[in-house]
């Protein structure tokens, strides 16, 4: 990969140098930076908010289902409203959500992971039976029947999807904890009068948060996915909301209206692809240190 | 009059099927300033005495004291400050020490460790000194040292919670040929200047002979002979003794590696003891 990286046009400028040295090698893969850069773009979409929309996202000013323009990019939906904002709008209810779904998922399952790796015995036993549970059933079918019975809104969907998307969170931190928590060093300061708490906080939750990270940002993208594909279904935005999900979910009743489905589709693309390259370039940056975790990186 | 660390009777039994008698009645005494080397066959419960003395795994019946107080296992809590006493240097150095904190910080902790029972405070460099690295490499991590520097580390950290009894499971032999001797010699030194006891244990029988005042030498969880380092390496008693200090390697440029001793369960079951 790093052939690649050196191929970059833009390695000679000052700033890029300055970037370099602070972003590790393994990010600067193409994909990881294109990623990083989507990704970006979106959460500044997210938050720049009506300074970038054109016209109103609910506003029924213009001719209803007309096709992209120099005036509507993206051309109009069957209320009139331009696409072209909505999708933007689209960004402020999908992208905080999935992050916060994420951040959701990494507290919940990580507490209940580190409990049960710390703990062991009927802690472990409980919390992995738990997670084995709602393993079983297919991710989607669970959250929609979840979303289902807490009813219609966005709030009930990212409820939904938490139920299904903690468990492995609590999984993988369990699994690193039980690596670490026997080590020679945490011992050596448990005899230097470490309580359990402090081993805890300074031996061993260092070792498993940047696992953990990389598995939330990959899980950014699906999280996304999911949460746009309740929408879709009815399950989480309700009209007029710009959603993305949703708005596909209307563009499916106007099919020969091609840029209704197209455009909202493109925007959830880019936004699991983004999420997805920035994780995978992040875990192969830190991908020889995961051994690290279990103490033995040095050795190799 | 209490002894330093005073084990008695004691049996550690690890769960499974059937359960292990990692260690099967051991008696053991370590004197303030005196260097009793463990030794004995790879899986006969040198470690797990080790453990048993740090409060590491729960003895299945015995007392282990340390200057008269019972050593409780660790639990949540933190250890009572009378029981950091007693330190350990592991086998591992490339695992025993954390490998995103500085040294310095480390050793800061065995520091901690000894102000809290009443010690003057210590500069970590001073310890670094003392083993032999540069002081100034305080601010370094673990993976810039070598391991034969790491162990120094280690001993430098045990060392500052200032122990009365330092225990080392094993700790040279993750280490090379050429630094095994120092650094055993620099635990030793560095113990019994400071007054404190040492229980080091090992299967090398050569160079514990170097360092250590008494011996005990252990076969399946239980002491077969102990005494002073000096007779038992000129006139072994017990047949597994003698099987062992067989299998030291001499160097006479005769080529040969001697056998190792015979895992006979006909040995006889009374302890040598002088």
């Amino acid at each position: 990969m790093s052939t690649v990286v050196s191929a970059d046009p833009l390695r000679s400028s000052g700033l890029r140098a300055r970037f370099r040295k602070r972003i590790p090698q393994a990010w600067r893969t193409p994909l990881g930076v294109t990623g990083a850069a989507v990704a970006a773009l979106w959460i500044l979409v997210a938050v720049l908010g009506p300074v970038l929309w054109p016209y109103g996202p609910l506003a029924q000013d213009f001719p209803r289902l007309e096709a992209p323009s120099g005036a509507h990019w993206f051309g109009t939906d069957e209320l009139g409203r331009d696409v072209f904002t909505r999708v933007l709008a689209g960004a402020q209810v999908t992208v905080p959500l999935a992050l916060l779904l994420v951040g959701l998922s990494v507290v919940v399952g990580g507490v209940l992971g580190l409990a049960a790796g710390f703990f062991g015995r009927w802690v472990d036993e409980t919390v992995m039976r738990l997670t084995d549970l709602v393993m079983a059933f297919p991710i989607v079918i669970l959250a929609m029947v979840v979303a289902a019975a807490l009813g219609a809104s966005l709030v009930n969907a990212v409820l939904a999807a938490l139920v299904v998307s903690w468990p492995a969170y609590a999984r993988v931190t369990r699994g690193l904890v039980v690596g670490v928590r026997t080590a020679d060093y945490v011992l050596a300061d448990r005899l230097l009068g470490f309580s359990a708490l402090r081993s805890l906080r300074t031996d061993i939750v260092p070792m498993v948060v940047g696992p953990v990270l990389i598995l939330a940002t990959l899980d950014i993208g699906t999280a996304t996915l999911l949460l746009s594909g309740l929408s879709f279904l009815g399950l989480g935005a309700k009209p007029p909301t710009a959603e993305w999900g949703s708005m596909v979910s209307t563009a499916v009743q106007n099919f020969d209206s091609w840029w209704l489905g197209v455009f909202p589709g493109l925007a959830i693309l880019t936004v699991v692809m983004a999420f997805n390259f920035l994780g995978d370039a992040l875990r192969d940056a830190v991908d020889p240190r995961t051994a690290g975790v279990l103490g033995k990186a040095e050795t190799r | 009059m209490n002894r330093l660390l005073d084990v008695t009777g004691l049996h550690v039994t690890y769960r499974g099927r059937p359960p292990v008698r990692a260690v099967d009645g051991v008696d053991l005494a370590v004197e303030a300033g005196q260097v009793v080397g463990l030794v004995g066959e790879s899986g006969c419960g040198k470690s797990t005495i080790a453990r048993a003395v740090c409060g590491l795994v729960k003895p299945a019946a015995g007392t282990v004291t340390v200057d008269g107080t019972p050593v409780t296992p660790l639990g949540l809590r933190r250890r009572p400050a009378a029981l950091t006493r007693v330190q350990m240097v592991f086998q591992d150095p490339y695992a025993s020490l954390h490998p995103r904190r500085a040294i310095g910080v480390q050793i800061g902790d065995g520091v901690r460790a000894a102000v809290a029972r009443g010690a003057a405070p210590s500069e970590p460099a001073e310890w670094l000194r003392r083993v032999g690295l540069d002081p100034d490499a305080a601010r370094r991590y673990p993976h810039e040292f070598s391991g034969g520097q790491r162990q120094r580390i280690a001993i430098a950290r045990a060392l500052a919670a200032r122990p009365d009894l330092l225990i080392g499971d094993e700790p040279i032999s993750a280490l090379d040929a050429s630094t095994q001797a120092v650094v055993a010699a620099l635990m030793r030194d560095l113990a019994v200047d400071s007054g404190a006891g040492l229980l080091f244990i090992s299967h090398d029988l050569s160079v514990v002979r170097l360092i250590a005042d008494r011996l005990v030498v252990m076969y399946r969880g239980r002491v077969v002979e102990s005494g002073p380092a000096q007779e038992i390496w000129r006139d072994p008693q017990h047949p597994y003794t003698q099987a062992l200090l067989a299998a030291v390697p001499v160097p006479d440029g005769s080529g040969r590696m001697p056998a190792p001793p015979v895992d006979d369960a006909r040995y006889p079951q009374d302890a040598v003891l002088r």
